[in-house]
């Protein structure tokens, strides 16, 4: 376990690495936009990132309200809070790029962020739930939450891409068909992206696995001391 | 080249929000083990 | 007992209990006009204006209504362990579900009534579309705050700062309801277009997690 971890954060920082190269310098000017495009190569692989965590969260969340297994739960819990951490980059660097290109921070009508908007409201109230619940079942009651969110998003999707018809409003993300270079350091960076969503859920998995052993260990400790 | 400045803000925002949860989970990881610690005693 | 008559008993039961004790019903009452009067004082558009924002800040003010009534929907059975006794019985909390969402519909729908012919006059409204609309928009979109509403109430009921974790919970999964329901009764104060996707929309909304409440009501009651 401990080998695999360090080989994948040797991985990970070489990815990371060559990615950041090809973005910044490998990678051609983009025609229109300039050296500023050059945001997409860590935006878009970490909305992808960040949705692939969701999915991840959904289905352990169905799983574990049949199965109600606990290491199920764990890795829901993980996947939701790394899933935030990467869609809390998509969310900043979506509006740092859309200033200078667009001149507006935000555009209510742009689809893929607005959505990303929404996910991210719904995890993060997630996280509060699970925080403040003091209910000996949270993880249900997360998981609950979770399908909630996860029935929502295609009614989030629908309802903005519908408020776009009658609302105009450039498209952030930028559409078109990508230069096969682009779409190579496009890659390179989601790869990157992806070993430190891996390497980081892995590592706050078995932070997460500890813990509550400790908290266990803890309880019975306490158990035991008024017994005595 | 103005523009050069969201570039840079954009990559340091991204590693500033990774760097944010690392050291979150490092401070949760120095708890945890103070605990193991003091269950050990 | 069948499960409509269940559901309908224990409504029953609930409006009595609440026509009898008028203390929470007259001060939310209050709070809605009070919401009413401020946004007045904080907005005061022209009628061409108003048109195009009353749809979005009569919503809100509904919303916050929707929260205060909300947030006690399960204040009762929590003080008298009726849910305890629920979850030890074999019979189902479905019909319990419904018939909560159901009152909180009704008295929300109430507020909603006194609330509205005072926004009418304070924004000096007038629907260029079609008024009638104005009244599925209205159902659907009450309905959906109310249904996951009451879910939601009773998810938060083990958690700390219950008051601020129904709102929180609520908000974000209302995203598309509310874009519908903002939405919907603008086109119907402006007669610019058709609110009739928006209440395809609402709908799709309110059978989906109507469906999704129902169904996942026992396992939510188990876990507290």
């Amino acid at each position: 376990m401990k080998r695999g971890i360090s080989i994948l954060a040797v991985v990970t920082a070489l990815l990371l690495s060559l990615a950041l190269y090809e973005a910044l310098i490998g990678a051609p000017i983009e025609r229109t936009m300039g050296d500023v495009q050059r945001i997409f190569y860590y935006h878009v692989p970490s909305a992808w990132t960040a949705f692939l965590l969701f999915l991840i969260n959904f289905i352990a969340s169905i799983v574990y309200l049949i199965r109600r297994n606990p290491k199920t739960d764990i890795l829901a819990l993980v996947s939701a809070e790394v899933g935030v951490v990467f869609c809390t980059v998509v969310i900043v660097t979506g509006p740092i790029w859309a200033r200078p290109v667009w001149g507006i921070w935000w555009a209510a009508g742009d689809i893929r962020l607005t959505t990303t908007l929404v996910l991210w409201l719904i995890y993060i109230s997630y996280l509060v739930l699970r925080r403040f619940s003091t209910s000996g079942q949270t993880p249900v009651i997360a998981a609950v939450l979770a399908i909630f969110g996860a029935l929502d998003v295609p009614l989030v999707y629908f309802s903005i891409w519908f408020f776009r018809t009658q609302h105009p409003s450039p498209v952030i993300g930028g559409g078109g068909s990508l230069d096969p270079r682009m779409a190579h350091v496009l890659l390179i960076n989601w790869a990157a992206f992806l070993c430190l969503a891996w390497l980081v859920s892995w590592t706050r998995y078995r932070l997460e696995v500890v813990k509550r052993e400790v908290e266990e260990a803890q309880a019975l400790e306490s158990l035991l001391e008024g017994s005595r | 080249m103005n523009s050069m400045h969201y570039l840079y803000a954009a990559y340091i925002a991204t590693w500033a929000i990774h760097g944010t949860y690392l050291v979150i989970l490092a401070r949760k990881y120095k708890k945890v083990r103070r605990e193991m610690e003091s269950l050990r005693k | 007992m069948s499960f409509f008559a269940i559901t309908r008993a224990t409504l029953e039961k609930d409006i009595r209990l609440e026509w009898r004790s008028k203390d929470a019903v007259n001060a939310m009452l209050f709070f809605a006009l009070l919401v009413v009067v401020i946004f007045s004082f904080a907005f005061d558009p022209t009628a061409e204006e108003s048109r195009r924002i009353a749809g979005g800040l009569i919503w809100v003010a509904f919303l916050f209504a929707a929260v205060v009534a909300l947030n006690q929907t399960w204040a009762r059975e929590l003080r008298n362990q009726v849910l305890d006794a629920y979850r030890v019985s074999p019979a189902p909390a479905n019909p319990l579900f419904l018939a909560k969402a159901l009152g909180n519909f009704i008295f929300v729908a109430i507020l909603e009534a006194l609330m509205t012919p005072l926004f009418i006059v304070f924004f000096k409204l007038r629907a260029l579309g079609e008024t009638w609309d104005l009244l599925p928009i209205a159902l659907l979109g009450t309905w959906a705050l109310v249904v996951n509403g009451s879910f939601f109430a009773a998810m938060s009921l083990r958690t700390r700062s219950r008051e601020i974790m129904l709102p929180l919970l609520l908000f974000p999964i209302s995203v598309p309801a509310l874009l519908g329901m903002v939405n919907a009764t603008s086109a119907v104060l402006s007669g610019e277009y058709s609110p009739r996707v928006w209440i395809a929309l609402l709908l799709a909304y309110d059978v989906v997690f109507t469906i999704a409440c129902l169904y996942l009501f026992e396992t939510v009651l188990e876990a507290e």
